[in-house]
């Protein structure tokens, strides 16, 4: 039997800030009573299923319920012109439908929705929703769809396909250079491919509005798009967490969300959707495609003059964070190096491919595979290492980013990159060969005879939390009262947790601001104010910085009742000395406090639209790996013997979980590298399944030796710094060179394809 | 024995998960041109129903179902055994990794009629009371998963592998879960917990 979500977790078994404690959701999770939004249950529920363009871009001329309302089982079929009150929405510009009206602009787009007793009924009825398209050209290449006499996909849109156009203007317009490499790289269309498909259930409510429990990042962005739909204040639109099974930005965005509440408030039963696999890929946006051009000039001696760069990002068919990436891949386009000349444009588009919004990274992916890429090149060309050209470049607390921001707490690039290749090399490929050991596996047909080692580098620069100005916040109430003769808190908040371990982190966070042991973490919901997006690395540190806000103030609460102490500690109130003053029990007695608190970052500031300067970003992170691979240079199979990475994270808030993001965002770096890429041709996706869209087997993923550094960055709680995007930036250039080494090809795409290598 | 009454009405009504709201009671119809009003005892699609016994988890359950339910919705959806995950729905994943007389298979892979007599062992199965099973120890000691979606088939892989004598070196361990896919990529600590508990069953 399921549990419902609802439900609390306590936490015990100890682990302050800089332990790893058990994760308090680990129990359920490995006995599989972790109840995930596709587990949930209701007596009398419905499910739902969506009915989707078969085409990039067309124009509806008719639509007709009436063949999918005859099937037996059926409660309701609804359209575009059901929706109850705006039929927009979207993260930062509500420009995509809830259910497409006159017009479809990417294959997948929902168009009708049917509810049904049963998931096959829905399923069948909606496919009989009869939809007379009228099959229009689809705008299908980014830079096509900047041209003046390309057909405008959003007419309202002022500018045309373009959703954003990033300006960096830096330095001398016209700087000189002795050594110049220029290149052009593609990025190909990744999926965060979460284990989980996209799922909730919506129960209509006596008041009217509903409750919906979802699997999602954010559940007050989506609170507000759901209810603007519904045309429902916000206070009667009440979202829940339910177990989420993987994120990484795919669930930024809404999905079925909007559909699931239409169809509960219309039929008046609760009503059910969960994404099969193939409807995942439609069902959310994925990382932009990307074509860079760059031009690095440098010095005789390896010092970097000038980057001038162009970028575009294929957004798809609708808005979602499109302009948020723009800005990241154009202010982090030089990289983590001290460039005096900078010049960069950054274009994101609509077109009529899949829409990209969040993934792992969000745009400072794309600009570190071109700019390091780059690096290399010039290092080449200076007959310089590839590491020596990037060390000696390398930015450093005090340098200037690009923008004219001042990198303001510790940035150990160098040493970073002195780390991972100071470690020892793995031991080289020598007959006769583990079949297990080669490029391919067992299923390569050789002896190794084609079989040659390559090392690569790369180091990269993300933004961490939300940037550009944007209110950054998060939302934590504290309680502390005495259960069963103990102190116990509870920390409420409506934070995500999506696998990162934030339930365990915000337990470890208030055993050492209150000292008690015992922790309940309640379930997030929407009853408590935003905690912001699990995204942008941010959670440790914007809903961390909550956490620990409230507790401080419940601790000053209780020292002002206790009419003395410095402290609580192991249950007691304690001097500054330590010495123990009164017990915790007898101060709280039958009184608790609580305290609920709004903790913000320190602000940044707009970009400057001509020149990109400002304040922009909150805090850098930075990551470096070198990887080490195999390549069957006849066959054109790549192994990752391994993939060594260095991080500095301010302060390990929880050891595991920094290794566990570490691992995964480097994994995902090498999927980007050497398999992953929705194949879009015309629009149409050729590989909505994991059969044809590769990601990384326990074969696949190497041993990763990792280096944590923890330099404090005095602005952030703790000290701490932002973990789970970094590795995914750098992996994926770093294997991209060892492939170069190994074979001598340029290599200019992601992902390495085997015709690239033996083509 | 549990005798499952035949799913004459709606088949997917006995759980209440969550608590149920008065607005949810069955029977409200909005009148509506986009509204049908569907009988509940309407089969839903059409099927002949079988009725078959399958043994999961030492408890046996009579369910009248269609031929073609798939083992992976015949847990999830009518015996309410959701700790077994649909990944993918076409063995791609691993997530639906459940045993059938001791040996791994996918259960989205194979329809519950044709596992009429096999002795079914899922994720929910291998505790004992509150004790945990020696490999679902050894992944919360190592860590060995984030999100947790492709959990209980990686353990329920894992116990196949260590009972087949494939967990005898990281190699080996590697190969032979290979075929259970997870995003988080905490690969290193599921090596790491299969290693564990294979050790801790050699001593």
């Amino acid at each position: 039997m399921s549990r419902a979500t609802t439900e609390s977790l306590t936490a015990t078994g100890g682990g302050r800030v800089g332990d790893s404690p058990q994760r308090p959701d680990g129990n359920l999770k490995v006995r599989g009573e972790f109840a995930y939004s596709s587990d949930l249950w209701h007596e009398d529920m419905l499910w739902g299923a969506t009915l989707r363009s078969p085409h990039p871009h067309a124009r509806i001329r008719g639509l007709d319920v009436g063949p999918a309302l005859a099937v037996p089982g059926v409660y309701a079929v609804l359209t575009h012109s059901d929706v109850p009150g705006e039929n927009l929405y979207g993260l930062e510009h509500p420009d995509q439908p809830v259910l497409a009206g006159d017009v479809v602009r990417y294959q997948g787009e929902p168009v009708a929705i049917v509810a049904a007793d049963h998931p096959e009924t829905a399923r069948r009825a909606a496919a009989r929703v009869r939809v007379d398209y009228e099959v229009l050209e689809p705008v299908t290449d980014a830079e096509t769809a900047l041209r003046a006499d390309a057909p405008v996909l959003h007419p309202t849109n002022p500018d045309g396909n373009l959703v954003r156009h990033v300006r960096i203007r830096h330095g001398d317009p016209a700087p000189a250079a002795d050594v110049v490499v220029s290149g052009e790289y593609t990025v190909g269309m990744q999926d965060q491919a979460f284990l989980g498909p996209e799922s909730g259930l919506a129960v209509p409510a006596e008041d009217g509005g509903v409750d919906l429990y979802v699997a999602t990042q954010w559940l007050h962005a989506d609170q507000r798009q759901v209810a603007r739909a519904l045309g429902l204040p916000a206070e009667r639109v009440r979202l829940h967490l339910a177990g989420v099974g993987g994120a990484f930005g795919a669930r930024e965005d809404l999905s079925m969300q909007v559909h699931a509440c239409m169809l509960a408030l219309r039929t008046g039963k609760p009503v059910k959707i969960v994404y099969g696999r193939e409807e995942s890929f439609f069902g959310h946006v994925h990382r932009h495609p990307a074509v860079l051009r760059y031009e690095h000039g440098a010095t005789r001696d390896g010092d970097l003059v000038y980057v001038r760069a162009e970028m575009i990002l294929d957004g798809g068919a609708y808005a979602s964070t499109t302009a948020a990436v723009t800005g990241n891949a154009a202010t982090l386009g030089a990289g983590p190096y001290r460039v005096p000349n900078v010049h960069v444009d950054c274009y994101g588009v609509y077109t009529n491919n899949p829409p990209c919004g969040a993934m792992r990274g969000f745009g400072a992916v794309q600009a570190c595979f071109a700019y390091e890429s780059q690096m290399d090149k010039l290092a080449a060309a200076l007959g310089m290492s590839e590491v020596d050209v990037r060390v000696r470049n390398a930015v450093e607390q005090g340098s200037v980013m690009p923008t004219g921001q001042v990198v303001d707490s510790a940035a150990p690039v160098a040493e970073l990159l002195a780390l991972v290749r100071d470690r020892p090399m793995p031991p080289a490929p020598s007959a006769p060969y583990d079949l297990r050991e080669l490029p391919g596996g067992v299923s390569n047909t050789t002896h190794g005879e084609g079989v040659v080692r390559g090392v690569g580098y790369g180091v990269g620069v993300k933004n961490v939390g939300f940037s550009e100005g944007f209110d950054d916040y998060s939302t934590a109430r504290v309680r502390l009262e005495v259960v069963g003769g103990e102190p116990v808190a509870s920390v409420h908040t409506a934070a995500a947790e999506v696998g990162q371990g934030l339930v365990t982190l915000k337990a470890q966070i208030a055993r050492t601001e209150l000292g008690v042991e015992r922790v309940v973490i309640l379930p997030p919901d929407t009853s408590v104010g935003s905690a912001g997006s699990s995204s942008a690395s941010r959670q440790s540190y914007v809903t961390g910085g909550a956490v620990r806000a409230a507790c401080e103030e419940v601790r000053a609460a209780v020292l002002a009742r206790a009419g003395a102490g410095a402290g609580l500690a192991g249950g007691k109130v304690v001097s500054a000395g330590g010495d123990v003053l009164a017990d915790l029990v007898e101060v709280l007695g039958g009184e608790p406090v609580e305290r609920t608190v709004e903790w913000r970052h320190r602000p940044t500031e707009a970009l400057d639209p001509s020149t990109g300067k400002g304040f922009a970003h909150v805090q850098y992170a930075f990551a470096a790996h070198r990887a080490v691979v195999d390549v069957d240079v006849e066959l054109g199979l790549v192994r990752v013997v391994e993939l060594a990475c260095a991080q500095d994270v301010g302060r390990a808030m929880n050891p595991d979980a920094v290794l566990g993001q570490i691992q995964g965002g480097s994994a995902q770096g090498l999927g980007l590298a050497v398999m992953e890429e929705i194949q879009v041709v015309d629009g149409v996706v050729r590989n909505p399944s994991f059969t044809d869209y590769l990601i990384p087997t326990v074969l696949d993923m190497p041993t990763m030796p990792i280096d944590v550094l923890e330099y404090a960055d005095p602005h952030a709680p703790y000290g701490l710094r932002g973990v789970g995007e970094p590795p995914t930036l750098s992996s994926t250039p770093a294997i991209v060179a060892a492939i170069r080494a190994a074979t001598g090809r340029a290599l200019t795409r992601a992902p390495v394809r085997p015709e690239h290598i033996v083509g | 024995m549990t005798d499952e009454p035949a799913p004459e009405s709606s088949a997917h009504t006995r759980r209440t998960v969550l608590k149920s709201t008065a607005a949810a009671a069955a029977g409200t119809v909005v009148a509506s041109h986009h509204t049908s009003v569907a009988s509940a005892e309407t089969a839903h699609t059409g099927g002949a129903r079988t009725r078959v016994t399958l043994s999961v988890n030492g408890e046996r359950h009579r369910i009248a179902i269609e031929p073609r339910v798939t083992l992976l919705d015949a847990l999830r959806d009518r015996l309410g055994l959701t700790g077994t995950k649909k990944g993918c729905d076409r063995g791609e994943c691993g997530a639906c990794t459940v045993l059938a007389d001791g040996e791994r298979i996918k259960s989205c892979l194979t329809l519950a009629v044709m596992r009429q007599g096999a002795e079914i062992t899922t994720v929910e199965g291998l505790t004992r009371g509150d004790d945990l099973h020696p490999v679902q120890e050894a992944f919360i000691r190592h860590d060995a998963f984030q999100c947790g979606a492709c959990t209980p088939g990686q353990i329920m892989s894992a116990v196949a592998c260590i009972d087949e004598g494939h967990a005898g070196s990281e190699a080996e361990i590697r190969e032979w879960m290979s075929g259970n896919l997870c995003r988080c990529a905490a690969y290193q600590n599921i090596v790491a917990a299969v290693a564990d508990a294979a050790e801790e069953g050699r001593r």
